[in-house]
């Protein structure tokens, strides 16, 4: 074959010492010799251009080469063709159009523009159309519009993809192109032809006037294309059987940004479309490049609803081909136009679902996209029984976004609550580890609601958990339910007259949640839920067996010398209900109400029940709580989140519950205002003698009614006290004063006041933060305003004893 | 709707041609290779031949359109207005030319004539936009152009050729090579 006879030698050479090369440190050391030696070396014009030849070469490896770009220079200004061909190629290689070198070639390429041989013209118009500089473009703009009208087709075909890069350079001198350009549609040269159309959609894509003005030439487009498909057989174009297939596709994008949001050339074009649709020998692949694009082109103009049925047939074709190419374009083109076409795209549903089964990644993940946005009110039941099975054997990567679409499909379109419980739970099964925390929440909101179902709901989390304790968000749900609805395990459940389960003892499910809090493959967040959830059992057990609850104590002091703080925190502060409350545990650990709905994407679980003091359910992530106040524990609570005004009008300790937050605001949640005077418990209603609207007009600062202390629910012996003087209509002053009446000394003591957002508040700083025992007192301010006139509610938390908490 | 880039690697990811229709800088250009080896040859062979760019090429706008020929990779990288399926019979018609003009084009042959293949290339495509999609068409033109060159070059290289060309028949190798037939016995002769 003589390749290497017909390279001339240093370059050979230089080449064959770069493969031989072992290492990249001996081809550094070679290129390094190499461009040394050239950059030194004068070089003869015959040796010129294996100097660039090499450069190339050197270049494409990734070493420096700026140094020859001189040497381009000089071959492009040489006289002979092949001084220039190379020459020019290093230009475009090695010249940067941002660098100031690359004008130096501009004269040579106005000068070659001319030339009379037409591969000279050829290279400056190559070269132009790969390194075009707006100064560059400026300066030959005209050479090339006089080429466009040029006699050799060559040229022209040249000279016109030459203009298309100059107009995206500098888009005002599009307008000196536009009559040639509309002249050269009437070429027969299909490479021309080609380019035109390409010049002709950039400038529309530039301009919308310019738009316009083509689209006069629908009818013209449109005979060619006819042309072209009628015209039998013309070999020179063939590819196939299909005549000349690019020029069709270029057309019909021409025709799709022509025809878009404009009815009057869509018109046009129906007879067209539908005409090649159906003409068009798909036995090869570049049939289906035509079909593809006629795809296209029917869904981005305003085609008649016929045409967009045909055009989605076509694409549930492509979805039967053995091709995988084929198969994906159709696939990432039906979820564009699901949407637009939902009931044509519905009809493919059962080849789309086949799809599911595809071994290619990329065509599992568009069938799987699309097979959600085709789930609706009908086609649930079977539709989540398909994708059921596809998330148990897809692919890892799948797995997360396959268990939160189901779940949100489920949660939309469910036919029952007892198949949506059931959903849910295959969902987390089948997901294992890889399913996304607000699934969990979901399914935690929905059995909440299903009173019906928690029984069921729980027996068919125990024993999934017990099957397969490492899928940790399934062990987690259940040791939660387990927790809050444990009673109904204790007994045998039979759902909706079907199956039966059975009861099961509390050494069983004792014996769960001990795997939960000591196997090493609980994560974190699984043991905190399952120590509150050992405790919340204390209270839900048949029998109150000393040995029952001897277990469980030791489960939930387990923990207290943990080094996960929060950890160690729930268990010190449960061993300490045991310890000191034990006749406040089972009001503590009553059940909760139902959740309210979530506010957006819920990524909280609620908080526990309890007066002041919580128990805690948590969430994967972000936990908020509320403080326990036991008497020496310490307390951490994030103030903001979780206030609950309750009229409850008990004093003493009020059966609160406390309502979840709004967790995508950070905001304190208030309930009713409230407009009684009443000042039982642990609401004061601070301009209660206001009456709800009038602002009263007040001009001098006025006492309010002295209010009776409260007695803290929480912390034993402390007594707080308020009075109050509104200093102008809207500004109440208040002095909160606290009391020790315990025997305890109390440190770190710390108050804190909350109002609606409706209100304003800004606290003094306290005058201390010691209460020695039997009647020490700090004094604090507060100031709060009420510009609405609302009748409004305070409430006061204090704590003492802090640890260093926030 | 543009190319953005042609590059032709082998299986180990060395370059043989690139060619970038949108300025970036040289180690940029080199990472940009490095990255598209990696996304395509973690491809099984079965897969479809379409891959969203890597980060550098601009993510999720660009795509990459590969066919992967024995020892090596075609890649065009294209934005996303370009038709897949068509840049897919390009990348035919472009692998065809080469093997008609080279006479079964293989690797060496692109390692050896890099400017060759590049001239066929501004033949196909220019300034990211298809130029010519007519085999035929291209190979007489670019084979003109060689006429032309080869013309220019006249009778003065003829003798430097036929001495490189003598140097690299290693004769010495040729001689030890050389197969002689095989000599009568003469032992027949004594009889």
């Amino acid at each position: 074959k003589g390749i290497i006879a017909n390279t001339p030698k240093r370059l050979r050479d230089l080449i064959r010492e770069i493969r031989a090369a072992k290492t990249a440190a001996e081809e550094r050391a070679v290129h390094h010799l190499n461009s040394n030696h050239t950059k030194k070396r004068h070089h003869p014009p015959s040796r010129c251009r294996n100097v660039a030849k090499l450069l190339l070469y050197i270049h494409m490896l990734g070493y420096p080469a700026h140094f020859g770009q001189m040497e381009c220079l000089k071959l492009v200004a040489s006289p002979k063709f092949s001084d220039k061909r190379i020459g020019y190629l290093g230009a475009m290689l090695l010249l940067d159009e941002r660098a100031e070198v690359h004008l130096l070639v501009t004269n040579s390429v106005k000068n070659d523009m001319n030339h009379s041989t037409q591969y000279i013209v050829s290279l400056a118009l190559s070269t132009l159309g790969s390194i075009c500089s707006p100064e560059m473009s400026r300066d030959l703009a005209g050479e090339v519009q006089a080429l466009i009208k040029s006699n050799n087709a060559y040229l022209r075909k040249k000279a016109a993809l030459c203009a298309l890069r100059i107009i995206q350079k500098i888009p005002d001198i599009m307008e000196m192109y536009i009559p040639c350009a509309r002249s050269l549609l009437n070429e027969k040269n299909h490479g021309v032809l080609l380019t035109a159309v390409c010049l002709i959609s950039q400038m529309c894509q530039l301009s919308p006037e310019t738009l316009n003005h083509f689209r006069r030439l629908v009818p013209n487009l449109v005979r060619i294309l006819k042309n072209l498909i009628m015209s039998g057989f013309s070999q020179d174009h063939d590819v196939n059987g299909v005549s000349d297939p690019f020029l069709q596709v270029k057309i019909l994008q021409l025709l799709r940004i022509l025809g878009h949001q404009d009815s009057a050339a869509s018109e046009q074009m129906n007879d067209i479309l539908a005409q090649v649709a159906t003409n068009t020998e798909t036995s090869k692949n570049v049939g289906h490049s035509i079909l593809y694009e006629i795809v296209l082109t029917i869904m981005g103009i305003e085609s008649e609803s016929g045409l967009r049925v045909l055009a989605v047939n076509i694409l549930g074709r492509f979805l039967l081909n053995t091709d995988k190419n084929i198969r994906y374009v159709a696939l990432s083109t039906l979820q564009r136009v699901v949407q637009a076409d939902y009931n044509a795209v519905q009809r493919h549903r059962t080849t789309i679902v086949d799809c599911l089964r595809d071994t290619d990644a990329s065509i599992k993940r568009r069938a799987m996209e699309l097979c959600f946005s085709l789930i609706n009110g009908q086609n649930i039941r079977g539709m989540a029984k398909e994708m059921l099975s596809f998330l148990a054997d897809c692919g890892s990567e799948f797995k997360a976004d396959c268990c939160s679409n189901l779940a949100i499909a489920a949660e939309r379109y469910a036919p029952n609550k007892r198949w949506h419980v059931d959903t849910l739970l295959k969902l987390l099964a089948a997901a294992g580890n890889h399913a996304r925390d607000d699934v969990v929440v979901a399914a935690v909101q929905l059995i909440s609601e299903q009173s019906a179902y928690q029984a069921y709901a729980v027996h068919q989390l125990f024993y999934y958990a017990s099957q397969d304790f490492s899928q940790q968000p399934m062990v987690l749900l259940a040791c939660w339910c387990i927790g809050e609805y444990g009673g109904g395990l204790f007994s045998d459940c039979c759902a909706d007259g079907l199956e039966t389960y059975s009861a099961k003892s509390p050494e069983e499910v004792l014996g769960l949640l001990e795997q939960a809090l000591l196997s090493s493959q609980s994560r974190q967040s699984t043991k905190h839920v399952a120590v509150t959830a050992v405790m919340k059992l204390s209270t839900r057990l048949p029998h109150q067996e000393q040995q029952l609850l001897d277990s469980i104590r030791h489960l939930a002091a387990y923990h207290c010398t943990s080094s996960q703080l929060e950890l160690q925190q729930r268990s010190v502060e449960f061993s300490a209900i045991f310890r000191h409350h034990e006749n406040i545990r089972a009001a503590l650990l009553e059940p909760m109400p139902v959740m309210e709905g979530r506010a957006e994407s819920g990524r909280d679980l609620p908080a526990g029940s309890g007066a002041a003091a919580v128990a805690s359910g948590d969430s994967a992530e972000v936990g908020d709580e509320v403080a326990a106040a036991a008497a020496a524990a310490a307390v951490a609570a994030t103030f903001e989140s979780l206030i609950n005004f309750d009229d409850s009008s008990t004093g003493g300790v009020p059966n609160a519950t406390i309502g979840l937050p709004n967790a995508a605001t950070n905001s304190s949640s208030m309930l009713a205002t409230n407009n009684s005077n009443s000042v039982a418990g642990p609401l004061i209603d601070v301009f209660g003698d206001l009456g709800v609207s009038e602002p009263a007009p007040v001009s001098e600062a006025s006492a309010l009614p002295a209010l009776p202390p409260i007695a803290s629910a929480g912390i034993a012996g402390l007594q707080l006290s308020l009075a109050g003087s509104r200093q102008q209509s809207n500004n109440v002053d208040l002095i909160i004063r606290a009391v020790n009446l315990g025997d305890t000394n109390m440190t770190n003591f710390l108050l804190q006041a909350a109002v609606p957002k409706s209100l304003q508040l800004s606290m003094m700083p306290a005058s201390g933060d010691c209460l020695p025992p039997a009647g020490g007192s700090v004094t604090q301010k507060a100031v709060v305003t009420n510009p609405n006139g609302v009748s409004a509610l305070c409430g006061l938390k204090a704590w003492s004893g802090l640890k260093g908490l926030g | 709707a543009m190319i953005k880039a042609i590059l032709i690697f082998n299986n180990h990811g060395k370059p043989r041609l690139t060619k970038f229709y949108v300025h970036y800088a040289e180690d940029l250009q080199q990472q940009i290779i490095r990255e598209t080896f990696q996304l395509v040859s973690k491809r099984d062979d079965n897969v479809c031949n379409f891959l969203e760019g890597g980060t550098l090429i601009g993510g999720q706008d660009y795509r990459l359109i590969y066919r992967h020929y024995a020892t090596l990779y075609f890649v065009f990288c294209v934005d996303s207005s370009e038709s897949e399926l068509g840049i897919l019979d390009l990348i035919q018609v472009f692998v065809e030319t080469l093997d008609k003009s080279f006479e079964n084009v293989c690797e060496l042959d692109l390692i050896f004539h890099v400017d060759k293949v590049h001239s066929i290339l501004n033949e196909l495509v220019m300034g990211g936009m298809v130029l010519e999609t007519n085999m035929s068409e291209i190979l007489s033109r670019f084979e003109e152009q060689q006429k032309l060159e080869k013309s220019e070059a006249g009778f003065s290289t003829a003798p430097a050729r036929a001495v490189s060309a003598v140097k690299d028949m290693n004769l010495p190798q040729k001689i030890k090579d050389m197969k002689m037939p095989d000599m009568p016995h003469f032992s027949s002769l004594y009889q």
